[in-house]
């Protein structure tokens, strides 16, 4: 295990990385933000799903930089008193939550379709593929957009409150597969021509280890270049759906629903409660992406960077 | 052929909704209605038939054109669409025009003159564009130019439409109805601009280093020809068929700018019908969508073959 | 006067780390309506060579030393405007693969038409004429017809017929051929060198032709170039140097031919391989798999040497012509 870290470590990969200031500022950033998300049950100031401390006549504090903030709310407070910081946390959190767990789920799903497409190949896969063809023509938001607004009609309010994480992880999760699959049936109809695929087939190794255990590892690279561009595309999906009103509820906001309920207000005035969500979802989307664009050009040996 | 197995898969999936969700009774009869009644008519009504005597029914009605009754507006959900589809279609194809005619030169100028401080900016500033959702950069320009400089109107279409064709009322031709297009319009294109800019930018510099390109080169024709004709028709290859997926995104993404924008289209009745429930609505629209989406999307596929003249040959086998 | 003289070519590749030097030294002539082939393996630097000729070096290279005079003219040094009027009007190239060379989406006509509209001022008409005229000289039939066709539409024999037939559309003084049959079946390789044998002689058309195949130089060309590792390694009479080589790299190819090896027992093969261009031995490139070798070899690049109609860069050409073992 040392000897893979220090492998890596010493790598073309982590050269590349300390030579470019972008994706370093941007990885750091990103840090930032994950470890001050996810530590928000201890560092933010209030609790902002505890109806008790919330008080309607705090509604609409400007930030503290502001003639009538109070420092009691560094970030001011929202329509309903909430303290724009801790929410803004928490909703950070629930964001990043979804983003990566709904791309896990693609991942998953695209992975394991994608495989076994192109490894089995025929009927097999002339109609998964036609499938991700239609589904991506149709657009995954889309499909999001529809999928929820059919379960949100179904459903009461209030019980979809309650689902809505899983329901936002299992939609943008499942609308996503396509671009995995594709990606890695094109890596395994590369390597399926490769010798060490017809060495293990000789060997014996039946097909699921041949796929997993050989093929799989060799087709990481490109994988690794669309998960970053899912991740920050998985966010954006969310934060559309949340803001459209199908994604989290008000009562338990990610930083679409956060925006969405401010957007009647900057017409009177209380412009923080969008601005300081949207900043903050762009910097995270935009380091996100930065690194990803990192990524692409150092796993990519074909592309000569003029000086 | 792939067409009709979508429109199949649409038309089912939508009308298991309609039988599962809400209760079309409830709406047309209201609460004080004894359960004997409501029975009866239930029957009269058909809704006790087999699933697929039902389905059959829809389908059947569909075609003609009656895909049921909003509850909502109280008329054919079809003709509800039909009378927001031009305002979608105003947004559409100003968004579609901007692209087009800012993605392809500044794509093609960021493929030549990759080194160039404008090429660099541009990618620069594209990154950035991707990473803001649409419904912001919608939110942002409102509160930049609508309300803190009050360049622009901040909501709806404007007064003056002009009818150009019996239904489709349009904004394009007057000053007030142009003038609430410009910052909607811009808005949806926002994110599929970098896009385009950047896949452009990409294949053409690919295109560049191709042995054809270099042939030309040698050749001694000017470099506009090489870039313009050989370069970019080949280019425009994979561009096309990038774009054809695209169109349903910028489907949902009308859905979103709408919302912001209060743009009385398709998108925003769509979901101000799922906040009301308005179940026959609601099939409606996402059959009419289905039905968008099939059409260009073979619409797409002819163009390509059109103008990629190897796959001519080998026909339309896939 | 020659029709082309390069001397003392030096092209480079400034690389992230390093500078690549892919030509050193590089000197060789052309009258007019003669046929030169570069001889060497690949990466030897031929190709370079021809493409310096005419400035379609790929990014990063760059001449660093050396002039080329086209009819007494340095091309070094001319700007793109100029080049592009000597370019496929008075020298014209020939790649290796016809697939990738032409255009897919565009038809024959459009590709013949362009190239003689960019030199000269001439109607559609008449210059589809020409075209019709250079197809039916290149043997492809019903050359009307051919026109409106795509790329992918003919064979891999045809394409390579109809690049030739592009290449002489403008008359040039020069085409420069780029192993023009490596990729082609080798039953058709025979037919498309006869062409361009042929047609050069009737049309007066001075060839440089590239290859890494012996057989193929001895055919067609005159005079014969060398090249290995960057320089110039041997020059002479085609006949002569395939016969009676005077460096050892040249026998070496030539002893390495199938027809040269003996029945039943191992193709004569050169120990080794040759360098990669960051990996350049000092003194003669050649010396590590050279069987003469001596520390005069191994310490600096050996001046070239003229042995009646050759010339070699070895210091041991003298010798060598002696031993007449072939």
């Amino acid at each position: 295990m040392n000897a893979a870290i220090r492998r890596f470590a010493q790598s073309n990969f982590m050269y590349s990385f300390g030579r470019d200031k972008v994706a370093m500022v941007s990885f750091a950033i990103l840090a930032a933000f994950v470890i001050l998300a996810f530590s928000a049950p201890v560092i933010a100031p209030y609790d902002p799903y505890d109806q008790t401390t919330i008080d309607i006549m705090d509604s609409e504090i400007p930030p503290m930089w502001q003639d009538e903030g109070e420092a009691r709310f560094l970030l001011g407070t929202d329509a309903q008193g909430r303290d724009m910081l801790s929410t803004i946390l928490y909703g950070t959190r629930i964001s990043i939550i979804i983003g990566v767990c709904a791309v896990l789920m693609q991942m998953f799903l695209g992975i394991t379709i994608g495989l076994v497409s192109g490894y089995v190949g025929g009927r097999v896969e002339s109609f998964f593929m036609r499938l991700a063809d239609i589904q991506l023509s149709l657009s995954t938001l889309m499909l999001a957009i529809v999928a929820l607004a059919i379960f949100q009609a179904a459903f009461s309010a209030e019980a979809y409150s309650d689902m809505a994480i899983i329901m936002l992880i299992l939609v943008i999760g499942f609308a996503e597969w396509p671009q995995y699959a594709r990606t890695i049936r094109a890596s395994v109809l590369a390597e399926k021509k490769k010798e060490y695929v017809d060495a293990a087939r000789v060997i014996g190794f039946g097909a699921p280890t041949i796929m997993f255990k050989h093929i799989l590892p060799n087709t990481l690279s490109p994988l690794l270049v669309i998960s970053t561009v899912q991740v920050a595309n998985a966010i954006i999906s969310e934060a559309a759906l949340s803001f459209l009103g199908l994604g989290m509820p008000v009562t338990k906001p990610s930083l679409g629903s956060l925006i969405n309920s401010g957007f009647e207000f900057i017409f009177s005035g209380s412009w923080w409660i969008t601005a300081i969500p949207s900043i903050v979802l762009i910097a995270l989307i935009l380091c996100i992406n930065l690194l990803g664009d990192w990524v692409r050009d150092a796993l990519n040996p074909k592309i000569y960077k003029e000086k | 052929m792939q067409a009709t197995l979508v429109m199949f898969v649409i038309s089912l999936v939508g009308f298991s909704i309609q039988d599962n969700l809400g209760d079309p009774l409830r709406e047309l009869l209201g609460q004080s209605v004894s359960e004997a009644e409501r029975e009866a008519l239930r029957d009269e009504m058909g809704l006790n038939d087999p699933f697929f005597v039902q389905y059959g029914r829809f389908i059947s009605n569909a075609v003609q054109g009656d895909l049921g009754t909003s509850y909502f507006f109280k008329r054919p959900a079809l003709q509800v669409i039909a009378d927001k589809f031009p305002a979608t279609l105003d947004l559409v194809i100003g968004a579609t025009l901007i692209i087009v005619l800012i993605s392809v030169p500044v794509g093609v100028y960021c493929a030549i003159r990759p080194t160039a401080w404008p090429a660099r900016a541009v990618m620069g500033i594209s990154i950035v564009g991707i990473s803001i959702p649409v419904f912001l950069t919608a939110i942002f320009s409102i509160y930049l130019f609508a309300v803190t400089l009050g360049w622009m109107p901040s909501f709806g279409r404007g007064e003056d439409l002009v009818e150009i064709f019996p239904g489709w009322k349009t904004g394009f031709f007057t000053k007030d109805g142009f003038a609430h297009l410009v910052l909607p319009c811009i808005s949806l294109s926002s994110i599929m601009l970098p896009l385009f800019i950047r896949l452009i930018r990409s294949e053409m510099r690919e295109i560049l280093e191709s042995e054809y390109v270099r042939f030309a080169w040698a050749k001694g024709l000017a470099p506009k020809r090489v870039w313009f004709l050989h370069a970019l028709k080949n280019t425009m290859l994979p561009v096309v068929t990038v774009g054809g997926v695209q169109i349903g995104t910028m489907l949902a993404y009308t859905i979103l700018t709408e919302t912001v924008f209060q743009w009385p289209g398709m998108g925003f009745l769509f979901l101000e019908a799922v906040n009301r429930v308005d179940t026959p609505l609601i099939i409606s629209y996402i059959i009419v969508v289905g039905l968008i989406f099939v059409v260009t999307n073979t619409v797409v596929d002819l163009l390509y073959t059109w103008v990629n003249p190897t796959v001519k040959i080998t026909g339309r086998g896939r | 006067m020659a029709l082309l003289e390069v001397k003392n070519l030096g092209i480079e590749f400034p690389m992230r780390r390093e500078v690549l030097r892919a030509l050193q030294g590089v000197s060789f002539s052309l009258d007019a309506g003669e046929r030169l082939g570069i001889v060497g393996e690949s990466g030897a630097g031929k190709s370079i060579a021809a493409f310096a000729i005419i400035n379609l070096l790929s990014k990063p290279g760059r001449i660093n030393a050396g002039e080329i005079l086209f009819e007494g003219r340095d091309l070094t040094g001319l700007d793109d405007e100029a080049m592009r009027d000597i370019r496929g009007n008075r020298i014209s190239m020939i790649f290796q693969d016809p697939m990738m060379t032409l255009n897919p989406v565009l038809t024959i006509e459009t590709q013949m038409i362009e190239v003689l509209k960019a030199h000269r001022n001439i109607s559609d008409n008449d210059a589809r004429k020409i075209a019709v005229e250079k197809l039916r000289e290149v043997a492809i039939p019903s050359p009307e017809d051919r026109l409106k066709s795509y790329p992918h539409e003919l064979s891999g024999g045809q394409r390579q017929r109809v690049v030739i037939a592009i290449a002489l559309l403008t008359d040039p003084s020069i085409i420069i051929a780029d192993e023009p049959s490596t990729a082609l079946d080798v039953t058709i390789q025979a037919g498309i060198m006869a062409l361009m044998l042929n047609l050069c002689k009737s049309h007066d058309v001075g060839l440089i032709l590239i290859t890494h195949d012996l057989a193929v130089v001895s055919q067609v060309t005159q005079r014969v170039v060398v090249m290995y590792a960057g320089r110039v390694v041997e020059e002479g009479p085609t006949a002569e140097i395939v016969t009676h080589p005077k460096h050892p790299y040249t026998r070496g190819l030539i002893k390495a031919l199938p027809q040269e090896g003996t029945a039943g027992k191992r193709l004569n093969q050169i120990p080794g391989s040759m360098p990669t261009l960051d990996a350049i031995p000092d003194g003669c490139a050649f010396h590590p798999r050279c069987p003469h070798a001596d520390d005069v070899c191994r310490a600096s690049v050996p001046e070239i040497v003229r042995v009646g109609n050759q010339f070699s860069r070895c210091g041991k050409a003298n010798e060598l012509a002696e031993e007449n073992s072939l």
